[in-house]
């Protein structure tokens, strides 16, 4: 085995742990904290491993594991990394190590909760290694019942209960999810006649490219996925469970769902809707960039008058996600690294983010920016973390989202010039509400109400010193992550060429009124 | 020469039926009364195993004159019953001899209303049908109301008395009109009959087929269901709910896939719709349901809507995918089960106030309960979403991609109800409800195996549905031939 099946270990070893802390009398919280963080640490050893020995000028799948599974159905237990899942597997190990870190001083039902935890990092890892539609599936469903009970049980009630923001975020999920169910069912059909049907990705992306998906079925089926899809990345106007859901979640929670679940959507747009099927993805990217300037711009208007912390950064992160789209509709090799590389960014900055929130509403109860003032003369080390991630959140330049945002406007101004601008523009406002928040709450006069609680020290300050690491680092030597996505977005550029005359949402409406005016 | 091995498994379950009688009355000792359930089980898988043993697949055994055929199909679905009916006798044996008044009678009209199952899915003709669903029937008549001093077990077992003889005058009436036009009782001899398309004909089968309408408690004729499934002792709620819900469904299938198939394009689409009737009602009327049993009950109507369209697919595919998702429902069903008779006489009931801080009094029922429900909603990795897969893969490939739909958002809108159970379990309690509810529930280690058996059977099924699905696809394409 040259592999060692290193990727299985990735996504097997959560789940063994979640296992053995099944097992573990409640009582030994920290033998389970200590097992939950070995769970953690080794995958993302050897994920740190895979990402460095991956070979960025052969591209493609590496370290593939293929076993077939249920053959009736053409499933099989097949994993690989490529320039696009890489980094977001290593985003899903950054994060899973850090909400561990977060989670540490968890001691309501603890044990219940690292199961639930190393579960949910388990599905995501699954998504991000399946080569497998199957597979992806499972691991997809796999995270919503877990984040329900932990929502509902660790999760806080502030603007809105807990309960009602732990069935929303699922109702929305799972109502996505049935759309994409359809949309994957009918491409699973419609991909290959009886007795040679499968969900392997390459072969399903090999039957589009031979053309036996028409145009019209791609465009039929990439609506259903994007409805799916777009309504996991918080797309305008399905992006309302966000903010709520982030709010009532537990730390953890909102670190793994901010930072990576969400992506889910926007990876599985490139590597299922764009790869199976770039008609439809052509045929509707000039409503995503309209949709995706809406994402960008009313939700930074709301982000302006919002009071909770976790909600200013909820509507933020619905913002941000508006860039993604925006570089996945301006369909170009360009734009495409931009947006998934904007996704590891996001990911990185929103769980710094929300372990800071959660650092601080653990020790004051507080979320509300009128009501936290001047936390810097007692914590400045959670002030520091607050800094890194707004000034990323901001653009700054030498901090990871800087390049990524950048890309993403490189890459879309060519395409929808006007988007782009308005687009852009919506930098302004994350700069306000991201400084204004900042300004309010971290710095002005010291209260002497927060005396009291004591800055995070060692342990504490594990996700800051982690998360600021890669903020940094990533920011200074972009290369790193973006190089990687390069290698699997190059490939796609005889595709992305091909499609690029394609007619799109634009012509059919052009065509429809010229037809209904001549008939007139 | 008579071949009386077709009848192996029916010869046996009666010998069982007749020994459970004899020993109630004959052992009166209390302690080798409470092996009664246990002496059953073992009885019934006995005959189970038989069964498996005198079928060979060298092909299709028969009864004289075709009435009664052993074949691929009638073996699965009798060990589906026989290992359903085993289950529910092993998890509910102490609520049975503790909570009903005759529990002699209860098991043996258990296995009575299972050996009117066994015949049902090997019955050809439509009077052999219609003994073994009417010995089902009766049987479920009597044990619905043998806890008839408890709440509304008098009423249940008499609107279920009731609804059951008007439906049953109608499938025999349907019948009769189905004679006089066809000119025969055997379902292979009507086969390519052209006489079924005279107006008699047609008004038979439509009859034929809302009787089953009624027995699988599909929308607008499941007015009985819930309120039969929440006064019902439990053991017989869940026998209703899957084993005479899946006899129904296998006896459907050869009734209109032997019998019928030369009209399918008149039943074709009326199936497709009432499945999707089935689907969206049941869903939202469980929606607002707080008593367990009763949700399931409504729940079951929506689960008898996913069946049917499997068998709208009517190919090979999608007969498949139903004999699968019968087998996954049964294993939720008994999880979700077994669950309620550990706490039902502990805790009182079964609404959701009943079951609160269950997570924290018996962390492995509460587990056993999501999983189970969430297999029925059909969320991975449960067996569930495999058996949706299945299903619906089959009906999109005929044609019918708004019936996939139909089904996807609604077993989506379905998470939400079962979620509340969830809910309810998980969620913290008030510090009065705490007093109460958060001491250990002691519960036999029968029932923890079962339950375990139901969650270990439930995940290994959807992750690694092959063997039961090629199972079933054999069974299937046998049939279709």
């Amino acid at each position: 085995m040259e592999n060692m099946h290193a990727l299985s270990q990735i996504l097997l070893f959560p789940i063994l742990g979640a296992l053995i802390i099944a097992m573990t009398p409640k009582e030994k919280t920290d033998s389970i904290k200590q097992i939950a963080l070995g769970a953690m640490v080794y995958p993302f050893i050897i994920t740190l491993i895979v990402y460095l020995k991956y070979d960025t000028n052969a591209g493609g799948m590496q370290f593939s594991e293929y076993i077939p599974w249920v053959t009736d159905l053409g499933v099989a237990y097949s994993l690989g990394v490529d320039g696009l899942s890489l980094p977001m597997l290593m985003l899903t190990e950054i994060i899973g190590i850090t909400s561990v870190f977060s989670s540490w001083y968890q001691e309501k039902r603890t044990k219940e909760f690292f199961v639930l935890l190393l579960v949910l990092i388990a599905g995501v890892t699954g998504t991000f290694v399946a080569c497998d539609l199957f597979i992806f599936l499972l691991c997809y469903e796999l995270v919503v019942i877990p984040i329900y009970i932990m929502v509902l049980i660790w999760g806080s009630t502030k603007r809105v209960p807990k309960e009602y923001a732990g069935i929303k975020l699922t109702i929305f999920l799972l109502m996505g999810s049935a759309f994409m169910l359809v949309g994957i069912v009918a491409i699973y059909l419609s991909a290959y006649p009886e007795g040679m049907r499968t969900f392997d990705l390459e072969k399903l992306v090999l039957s589009s490219r031979l053309g036996y998906l028409s145009s019209d079925f791609q465009i039929f089926a990439f609506f259903l996925l994007l409805m799916g899809f777009g309504s996991l990345l918080s797309m305008f106007p399905f992006h309302s469970w966000s903010p709520d859901g982030y709010a009532g979640a537990p730390t953890a929670v909102s670190m793994i769902h901010a930072g990576v679940l969400k992506k889910i959507g926007g990876y599985a747009l490139i590597r299922l809707g764009l790869m199976v099927l770039p008609l439809g993805a052509k045929f509707w990217a000039p409503l995503i960039a309209v949709l995706a300037m809406m994402n960008v711009l009313y939700a930074a208007y709301i982000a302006l008058v919002q009071k909770d912390l976790k909600y200013i950064i909820g509507y933020s992160s619905v913002s941000h996600m508006g860039y993604v789209l925006l570089g996945f509709a301006a369909l170009n090799p360009v734009s495409l690294s931009g947006a998934v590389g904007n996704m590891v960014a996001h990911g990185i900055m929103a769980s710094l983010f929300f372990s800071q929130i959660g650092y601080v509403y653990e020790r004051t109860h507080l979320r509300s920016v009128p009501e936290l003032r001047g936390l810097s003369h007692q914590m400045p080390n959670v002030s520091l973390g607050f800094m890194l991630a707004g000034f990323a959140s901001v653009g700054l330049p030498g901090l990871i989202e800087f390049v990524p945002e950048y890309t993403i406007f490189v890459g879309s101004f060519g395409v929808y010039p006007v988007i782009s601008v308005l687009a852009i523009s919506g930098v302004v406002f994350t700069a306000l509400y991201i400084l204004r928040m900042l300004a309010k709450a971290i710095f002005g006069p010291r209260s002497v109400k927060f005396d009291k609680y004591h800055d995070a020290k060692g342990f504490e300050t594990a996700p800051l010193v982690f998360l600021g690491f890669f903020l940094v680092i990533l920011g200074l030597f972009p290369e790193l992550f973006m190089g990687v996505i390069r290698s699997g977005i190059t490939p796609m550029t005889p595709m992305l060429e091909k499609i690029a005359d394609a007619p799109t949402i634009v012509d059919a409406v052009i065509r429809y009124v010229g037809i209904g005016g001549g008939l007139w | 020469m008579v071949n009386y091995l077709a009848v192996t498994t029916e010869v046996l379950l009666t010998a069982v039926l007749l020994s459970v009688i004899v020993y109630d009355i004959v052992v009166k000792d209390k302690r080798y009364r409470k092996m009664l359930p246990a002496l059953a089980g073992v009885g019934i898988s006995l005959s189970a195993i038989v069964t498996i043993g005198v079928f060979n697949d060298a092909g299709t055994q028969s009864f004289p004159g075709s009435l009664f055929v052993l074949d691929n199909f009638a073996v699965y679905f009798k060990n589906l019953f026989c290992f359903a009916v085993t289950l529910t006798l092993c998890f509910s044996s102490d609520y049975i001899m503790e909570q009903t008044s005759h529990p002699g009678e209860f098991i043996g009209l258990c296995v009575s209303a299972l050996l009117g199952m066994c015949i049902m899915a090997s019955a050809n003709d439509f009077i052999t049908a219609f003994i073994g669903l009417e010995l089902m029937t009766v049987s479920f008549y009597v044990l619905a109301a043998l806890a008839k001093d408890k709440g509304r077990a008098g009423e249940a077992s008499v609107k279920y008395l009731l609804v059951g003889a008007a439906s049953t005058a109608i499938m025999l009436y349907g019948i009769s009109l189905v004679y006089g036009a066809g000119g025969s009782m055997i379902f292979s001899e009507m086969k390519n009959n052209v006489h079924l398309f005279y107006g008699v004909g047609v008004a038979g089968v439509s009859m034929v087929i809302i009787g089953f309408f009624f027995k699988l408690s599909v929308v607008p004729f499941h007015m009985w269901a819930p309120d039969v499934y929440q006064g019902a002792p439990l053991p017989v709620t869940c026998l209703l709910a899957m084993g005479s819900k899946a006899a129904a469904i296998a006896m459907f299938m050869r009734v209109l896939y032997t019998a019928f198939p030369i009209l399918a394009n008149y039943w074709l689409p009326m199936l497709a719709f009432f499945s999707a009737v089935c689907m969206v009602a049941g869903n939202i009327m469980a929606l607002r349901q707080t008593d367990v049993k009763r949700m399931l009950a409504y729940s079951s109507i929506a689960q008898a809507g996913y069946m049917m369209a499997g068998i709208v697919a009517a190919d090979a595919a999608g007969m498949k995918a139903v004999m699968f998702y019968i087998q996954l429902y049964m294993i939720a069903n008994i999880g979700a089960f077994a669950v309620l008779a550990a706490v039902e006489p502990k805790w009182g009931g079964t609404t959701h106030a009943h079951i609160a801080g269950l997570a924290q009094s018996a962390p492995l029922l509460a587990a056993v309960m999501t999983v189970s429900l969430l297999s029925m909603a059909g969320i991975p990795p449960t067996a569930g979403f495999a058996g949706k897969i299945y299903l619906f893969s089959a009906v999109v490939d005929k044609g019918y991609l708004w019936l996939a739909f139909v089904g996807f958002v609604m077993s989506m809108i379905s998470v939400y109800y079962y979620l509340m159970v969830t809910k309810a379990m998980y969620r913290d309690l008030t510090d009065f409800e705490a007093e109460t509810a958060a001491q250990p529930l002691e519960y036999s280690p029968v029932v923890k195996l079962v339950a375990l058996c139901a969650l270990v059977g439930t995940i290994l099924l959807g992750v690694w549905p092959e063997p039961i699905a090629q199972l079933a696809g054999r069974a299937a394409s046998a049939f279709m031939m």
